[in-house]
């Protein structure tokens, strides 16, 4: 469903992504794992072509995303749904125009019909009942399940989630891991999560990926990743600040 | 001690300034382009635009009447002094009048728009920037210029020659109180004086220069909005360069549209 396939990206003289390779089936679970800095947003961005890469190429459902135009990009992002890595709420709107955005500028629904959208996906997310609200009174937690919600609202066939659990309570985390499992179990989407959070890789992850030096180094199933023999990834998923992984 | 390398080293600064500078350039003109590519087409968001204008225009009437009153009063005094000394003092309002919609009107509300509205345009831009709300925008198909530029470069357009026409009248009003309550002049000859030399001409050329102004604080400010990067400090930066920027383009744009038009 989604080719990464030999990926360079630099800023300036940082060479952040340098040769990335990763295959993504359809209704499959990918987390990718990898350090503070490591390329990871940078990655999920070109996914959805908010980057442009220097060279290589990402295949969506069969298209290559450099050559398509600008309508056709278009196209192609109505399949996704995002949750950024702060939710990315739109300050100026209440919480059922975030997640009833899409909507308005996609469909001919009214409002009043949006507003009744938005509150079904809110439901899924755990929030019913809070749509006049505006998301600076949210707390974190909830701004993030704003988030989900905003994402699924079009009925996406592919979420990209980055660092969905990232700054949370480790019982709000485990909250959205589930929600997670959910969208992948009752709407059969096809997900990317991008996280160091261990934890949660090893409970939404059918496959997990490791990024380090702009490369993907490993990839494997929990259990794979789990008994590994690369001492980079054992260094990363122990959590141990002694190994070959360069601190500093 | 190495007056060569000081020099060559004040040369190498001074070459890079330029070069970013005309970079930048190059870069607002690729972005007013866009917007308006994206302005010619439709739909337009009705919402926002008004949203915008309300921003713009409406919010910023306080502060441009208090300006516009204190400049026409005290221009009304400052041209007494002056036109006393050759017994010109009957010309009073004629000045005023003439200053207000030719230079003053348009020029001062620009630069009072710039760092107000066109200020707070950058700083909500440059937030949503560094949020990934503009991001966010682009993920869910909506081009950010056509649904956050779009709007505000219209409403920039159309509220700084609105703006313009209040400040006209208050400059010319604030003159006139100076002139006939502080300096005893005969209103009747004094409105006589304000508007019998005024031309159609020098109001229209007034509103069209505080059109172009609209555009520059517009356009100036979302560009620098949208490219900011960094953070709250980026966001800041942002914010100041936008007004910076700005403001010396209307100065500079004033001048040669003075030159054209006149
Ligand atoms: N738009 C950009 N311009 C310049 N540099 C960038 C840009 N986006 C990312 N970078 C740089 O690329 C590197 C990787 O950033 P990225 O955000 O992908 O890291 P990450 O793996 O998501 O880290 P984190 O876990 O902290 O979110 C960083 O050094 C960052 O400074
Ligand atoms: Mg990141």
């Amino acid at each position: 469903m989604i080719q990464v396939i030999n990926l360079y990206k630099a800023f300036g003289r940082k060479q952040v992504l340098d040769g990335a390779n990763l295959k993504i089936k359809k209704g499959e679970s990918m987390v990718v794992i990898g350090g503070s800095g490591s390329g990871k947003s940078v990655l999920i961005k070109h996914i959805i072509g908010l980057l442009k890469p220097d060279k290589g190429t990402i295949v969506v459902d069969g298209k290559d995303m450099a050559k398509l135009k600008g309508g056709e990009v278009d196209n192609l992002r109505k399949k996704f749904g995002m949750l950024f890595q702060g939710a990315a709420l739109f300050d100026s709107l209440s919480v059922w125009e975030n997640v009833g955005f899409a909507l308005k500028q996609h469909t001919k629904l009214s409002d009043k019909e949006i507003r009744a959208a938005a509150g079904e996906k809110l439901k899924m997310v755990g929030l019913a009942g809070i749509e006049d609200m505006m998301p600076v009174d949210l707390s974190g937690g909830m701004r993030k399940r704003v988030g989900l919600a905003r994402a699924i609202a079009m009925d996406p066939e592919i979420l990209l989630y980055d660092e969905p659990t990232t700054g949370l309570d480790p019982i709000m985390a485990d909250v959205i891991n589930n929600l997670i499992i959910e969208m992948r179990e009752k709407l059969k989407v096809t997900s990317v999560a991008i996280t160091h959070d261990m934890v949660s890789a090893y409970k939404i992850a059918d496959r997990i990926a490791m990024l380090y030096e702009g490369k993907i180094i490993e990839v494997g199933t929990p259990g794979e990743i789990k008994s590994t023999k690369n001492p980079i990834v054992k260094q990363f998923i122990t959590g141990s600040a002694v190994g070959p992984i360069k601190v500093g | 001690m190495d007056d060569k390398g000081f020099f060559m080293r004040l040369l190498e600064g001074v070459g890079l300034a330029v070069a970013h500078f005309v970079e930048e350039m190059g870069r607002i003109m690729v972005f007013f382009t866009e917007t308006l590519l994206w302005l010619f087409r439709p739909p337009l968001n009705l919402r926002n635009i008004f949203k915008q204008m309300e921003e713009i225009g409406v919010n910023s009437v306080g502060v441009v009447i208090i300006m516009a009153s204190f400049t026409g009063m005290v221009l009304a005094l400052q041209s007494y002094t002056g036109f006393k000394r050759f017994n010109a003092e009957s010309l009073v309002g004629t000045v005023v009048a003439l200053s207000m919609t030719r230079e003053l009107g348009p020029v001062l509300t620009g630069l009072i728009v710039a760092g107000r509205a066109g200020a707070s345009m950058a700083a909500e831009l440059g937030t949503m920037r560094v949020t990934e709300q503009i991001d966010a925008l682009a993920t869910m198909a909506t081009n950010p210029i056509k649904y956050l530029t779009v709007p505000r470069v219209i409403a920039g357009f159309i509220m700084l020659p609105l703006l313009t026409i209040i400040s006209n009248m208050l400059g010319i009003f604030g003159g006139y109180l100076v002139g006939v309550k502080v300096l005893d002049a005969n209103p009747v000859v004094y409105m006589r004086r304000s508007f019998d030399y005024l031309e159609m001409n020098d109001v229209f050329s007034g509103l069209f220069k505080a059109s172009v102004f609209g555009l520059i604080i517009s356009v100036i400010s979302c560009y620098k909005g949208f490219y900011a990067a960094g953070g709250a400090e980026g966001v800041g930066k942002a914010t100041t360069g936008a007004v910076v920027i700005s403001m010396m383009l209307i100065l500079i744009s004033d001048y040669f549209l003075t030159a054209i038009l006149f």
